[in-house]
C-alpha cells in the first residue's frame, strides 16, 4: 500500500475502501482461527475455492477468512452474506451445496443450519443463534467483518481512525484524561487501572521508554487473547501506537507465545503493512511521530507472561521475576520506564478514543468497566469465546450463552483466573463477573479462562493438576515457590493413589499459606488458590479420598475400577476390540467382563461403549 | 561460522533481545539445538556461552538432544485436562512406547507434552508436526499416529 501522508489521506482511502465494499455482493466469510483450522476449515477454504473456480463465480462471490468469531464448538464456521446465513460444522463435502443452492439460488441448506437443542428450531441468521444473542461484542465483531491479514479491510470499517484523532485533536494528557475516565483496567489479570498506569510511564523520568504488547497468554484453558491476535491484529496495533504517544515511547514490543504461530504470522503481516502505509514508524501520519514494534516470541514458560520475567526474556535471559517494588512504570525493559498491558487491554484503546470515556463507562459494572472475554470451555455445550459486559452474572453466561452442561450432568464447578484462580461451585453462580466480585469468592478474573466441571470432574485432580503445572513452571528462584509446590505437588499425589492420610488437607492450607506469604512473584503467591477454593468448597471430594480411599467423580486411576454392568451389555464386542491389555472376556452375542488384574484403567472400553454399559467406581 | 547461523542471527540484527526467537529459528532448521551453533551464537552475539546454556535449558520449548523426524505433541491444557487429555497422553505413550520427552528407537517420533495451545474450545488437541487435531478421543488419537507411520511404510 501506497504511503498515507495524512489525516486527509486516510479518510480518503477509508471511505474509498467502503465504497468499493459492495453491501449486495456475495460475500462467503469462514473461520480460519486456530480452533476451526483443528477441525478443518482450511480444506473447507480450499473447496470453496475450487467450487467458485469452476462456476465462474469468482468474481461474483468473495471468499473472506476471517479470524475466530467465537463459537469453536460447532466449527468448521461459514457464513453467508447478504442475509447473514450461518452454517456450522461445514466440511469440504457441504461446498458443492452451498454454492450451489444457497449462492445461485438463495436456498437455505437446512441440515447445515444450527439447532436451538432447547426448542429444537433450526436458526438462520447468526445473530440469533442463542450463543451470540446475550453477548455484547465490541470487540470480538471486527473479526468477522475483516480479513485480518489486510490493511485495507482495517481500514475500510474505519480502522485507524482513533489513531488520526489522538495524533492530531488530543494531547498526550487528554489521551491519558480519557482512558482514565473509561475506567478500563487491565485485562490480563491484574486489572490494574490502566490509565494511572500511563499516566506514571508519563510522569516517570527519561526520554527513553518502552512499551509492550503481552501476548504471552499462558494460562491453560484461555485463548481470548489469540482471538484478538488472530482475527484483529491492527486493533492492537493502533492501541499501542495511541499508548506510545501518550507515554512518550518509540519503540515498542510484542511479547507472543511461539505455540500460537497464526497470531505471530498475522501480527507481523499487520506491522508490515502498517509500516509501508506510513502507520507505524518515522513520521506517523505526518504527525512527526515516531514509534515502531518489534515481535519477540516466547520460549515456553508460563512465566514469562509475568511482567518482570517478561522483561528478562526480551532482555534475552531466563525469565526469572524480579520483586514488584520497584515498579515497572519506572524501571521496566533494560530499566526505563516501560507500560506493559495485555493486548486485549490495547484493543480497547482505538474503541474509547473513538467512542469516547462516557460511551465505554456506561458498559460495565461501578468498578469494573467495558466488556471482557472469555474462553468458555470444558464440560460445556457452546464451548469458544464470549464477549459480555462486566457485571454478567456467571449464571448466564453457562446456561444462557454456553447452553448448560452436556449429556445432561450435573455442573460441579467452574474455574476461573487460570492457575492462579480458583473453583467456583453451583450456590456461587449468581455472582457477577468483575474483578473485585470473584477476588471475594477465592478466585479472580485472571486473563478470562471459564473452564467448566461437570460431576465427573474431581475437584482434587483439577487441584493437583495446578499445581502440578505451576511445580513444573515455577522459575526456581525462590524457595518457598519451588519447594513449597513441590511438597504440595507430593501431598496431592498421596492423596489421588489412595496414600492420603489425616492431616493432609490441614498441611495443604498451611503450606498454602506459608507460600501466599513467602513467594516473591504472582506465580507462586496466588499458585495456593485452586487448592484453597477447593477445600472451602469440596472438602468432602477430599475426605472422600483420603478416608474412604474413592474418587466419587471416578477420575483418580488409582481409586477407580472399570466393570461392565451385565444388565447394560448389548454383548456387541466393542470394548473388547479396543481393550489393549486383553483385560476384556467374553465371546460374541455374551455379557462381557473386565479382569481387574488386567485392566491398566485407560478408559477406551469407557469411550467405546454406545450403551453406558461400561461402569466406573 | 555457519552461513545459515549467521543469516538467522543477522535477521534479528544481531540484536540480543531476540535470543529466545534466534533460538526458535535454529530449532526450526535443525530440528533441535546442536551445542557448536549455539556456540557459534553465542559468539556472534558476543555473549557467554553460559548464558544461552542458561536460556535453552529455562525455556521449555528447546531441545538439546536430537528429535525424531515426527513431533507429536498433546495439549495438556485445563480445558484439554478435564476432557481426558491424560487418557490421551497415556494412549500415545502405550502405542509409542515412549514416555513425553523421549524419541522412538527408529527416531521417527517425538513424543511432547505443551500447557495449552489455545484451540481449547475443541480440545482434547493434538498437534502432529504443526498440524491441529482437534475433538480427540483415544481410537482417533491411534489413527494419527497410524496415517503418519502408513505415509512412512515403518512401523513402531
Amino acid at each position: 500500500m501506497k504511503r498515507i501522508a495524512g489525516v486527509k489521506e486516510l479518510l480518503a482511502l477509508q471511505k474509498q475502501l467502503k465504497q468499493a465494499r459492495d453491501p449486495h455482493k456475495q460475500v462467503i466469510t469462514i473461520c480460519g482461527g486456530t480452533g476451526c483450522r483443528g477441525l478443518g476449515c482450511m480444506q473447507v477454504t480450499e473447496a470453496l475455492e475450487a467450487e467458485l473456480k469452476k462456476h465462474n463465480l469468482t468474481e461474483k462471490v468473495a471468499v473472506r477468512v476471517t479470524g475466530c468469531p467465537g463459537f469453536c464448538e460447532k466449527g468448521p464456521l461459514l457464513t453467508v452474506h447478504p442475509g447473514s446465513i450461518f452454517y456450522k460444522k461445514v466440511n469440504a463435502g457441504d461446498v458443492s451445496d452451498i454454492i450451489l443452492k444457497t449462492v445461485l439460488q438463495g436456498e437455505i441448506i437446512e441440515r447445515l443450519l444450527y439447532q436451538d437443542p432447547l426448542t429444537a428450531k433450526t436458526i438462520v441468521n447468526e445473530q440469533e443463534v442463542p450463543f451470540y444473542k446475550k453477548q455484547r461484542r465490541i470487540l470480538l465483531n471486527t473479526n468477522d467483518l475483516i480479513d485480518p491479514t489486510k490493511l485495507e479491510d482495517y481500514l475500510a470499517i474505519g480502522g485507524y481512525t482513533a489513531l488520526a484523532t489522538a495524533l492530531f485533536k488530543m494531547t498526550p494528557e487528554d489521551i491519558i484524561r480519557e482512558v482514565k475516565q473509561a475506567g478500563l483496567r487491565g485485562r490480563g489479570g491484574g486489572g490494574f487501572p490502566t490509565g494511572t498506569k500511563w499516566e506514571q510511564c508519563q510522569a516517570a523520568h527519561g526520554t527513553e521508554k518502552y512499551l509492550i504488547g503481552n501476548g504471552d497468554e499462558g494460562d491453560p484453558g484461555a485463548f481470548m487473547d489469540r482471538g484478538i491476535m488472530e482475527g484483529n491484529p491492527h486493533g492492537i496495533v493502533e492501541g499501542m501506537i495511541i499508548g506510545a504517544y501518550a507515554v512518550g515511547s518509540h519503540k515498542g514490543y510484542l511479547y507472543v507465545r511461539n505455540e500460537y504461530p497464526l497470531a505471530i504470522k498475522h501480527l507481523g503481516i499487520a506491522l508490515e503493512s502498517a509500516r509501508e502505509a506510513g502507520l507505524l514508524g518515522e513520521n506517523i501520519l505526518g504527525s512527526g511521530f515516531t514509534f515502531d514494534i518489534k515481535i519477540n516470541r516466547g520460549g515456553g514458560a508460563f512465566i514469562c507472561g509475568e511482567s518482570s520475567a517478561l522483561f528478562a526474556s526480551i532482555e534475552g535471559r531466563s525469565g526469572e521475576p524480579r520483586d514488584k517494588y520497584i515498579h515497572a512504570v519506572e524501571k521496566g525493559l533494560w530499566d526505563k520506564p516501560t507500560v506493559l498491558n495485555n493486548v486485549e487491554t490495547w484493543a480497547n484503546i482505538p474503541l474509547i478514543i473513538n467512542q469516547g470515556a462516557a460511551w465505554y463507562s456506561s458498559i460495565g459494572t461501578e468498578k469494573s468497566k467495558g466488556t471482557k472475554i472469555f474462553s468458555l470451555v470444558g464440560k460445556i455445550n457452546n464451548t469458544g469465546l464470549v464477549e459480555v459486559p462486566m457485571g454478567m452474572k456467571l449464571r448466564e453466561i453457562i446456561y444462557d450463552i454456553g447452553g448448560g452442561i452436556p449429556n445432561g450432568r450435573k455442573f460441579k464447578a467452574v474455574q476461573t483466573g487460570g492457575p492462579s484462580g480458583g473453583c467456583i461451585p453451583e450456590s456461587l453462580l449468581d455472582l457477577p463477573v468483575d474483578y473485585d466480585a470473584l477476588y471475594e469468592a477465592g478466585s479472580m478474573m485472571g486473563s478470562g479462562g471459564m473452564i467448566v466441571m461437570d460431576d465427573r470432574s474431581c475437584m482434587v485432580d483439577v487441584a493437583k493438576y495446578f499445581i502440578t503445572f505451576l511445580q513444573e513452571e515455577s522459575c526456581g528462584k525462590c524457595v518457598p515457590c519451588r519447594e513449597g509446590l513441590l511438597r504440595m505437588g507430593e501431598i496431592f499425589a498421596g492423596i489421588c493413589e489412595g496414600r492420603g492420610t489425616e492431616g493432609d488437607i490441614e498441611l495443604l492450607e498451611s503450606m498454602s499459606a506459608a507460600i501466599i506469604d513467602g513467594a516473591l512473584c504472582a506465580l507462586g503467591s496466588t499458585a495456593p488458590n485452586p487448592v484453597l477454593s477447593t477445600i472451602r468448597y469440596f472438602r468432602d471430594e477430599y475426605e472422600a479420598h483420603i478416608k474412604d480411599k474413592k474418587c466419587p467423580a471416578g477420575v483418580c486411576k488409582a481409586l477407580i475400577q472399570y466393570s461392565i454392568v451385565a444388565e447394560e451389555c448389548k454383548k456387541c464386542g466393542a470394548c473388547k476390540k479396543v481393550c489393549p491389555s486383553e483385560a476384556i472376556a467374553g465371546e460374541p452375542k455374551q455379557v462381557h467382563t473386565i479382569d481387574p488384574l488386567k485392566c491398566i484403567k485407560c478408559g477406551a472400553c469407557f469411550e467405546a461403549c454406545q450403551f453406558d454399559a461400561v461402569s466406573i467406581t | 561460522m555457519r552461513e545459515e547461523v549467521r543469516t538467522i542471527v543477522n535477521r534479528y540484527g544481531k540484536d540480543r533481545a531476540f535470543l529466545v526467537s534466534i533460538l526458535q529459528d535454529i530449532q526450526a532448521r535443525y530440528n533441535y539445538l546442536p551445542k557448536d551453533i549455539l556456540l557459534e551464537v553465542a559468539e556472534e552475539l558476543h555473549i557467554s556461552p553460559s548464558l544461552i546454556f542458561s536460556v535453552t535449558t529455562f525455556y521449555k520449548a528447546f531441545s538439546l538432544t536430537p528429535r525424531g523426524k515426527h513431533i507429536v505433541s498433546v495439549c495438556l491444557g485445563t480445558a484439554c485436562h478435564v476432557r481426558g487429555a491424560p487418557k490421551i497422553l497415556d494412549t500415545l505413550e502405550r502405542t509409542l512406547a515412549i514416555k513425553p520427552g523421549q524419541t522412538t528407537k527408529n527416531n521417527q517420533f517425538t513424543l511432547e507434552t505443551v500447557n495449552c495451545v489455545g484451540a481449547c474450545a475443541v480440545g482434547p488437541i493434538i498437534i502432529m508436526d504443526g498440524e491441529y487435531h482437534g475433538q480427540m478421543t483415544l481410537s482417533k488419537a491411534g489413527s494419527v499416529i497410524g496415517s503418519v507411520k502408513a505415509k512412512e511404510g515403518t512401523c513402531s
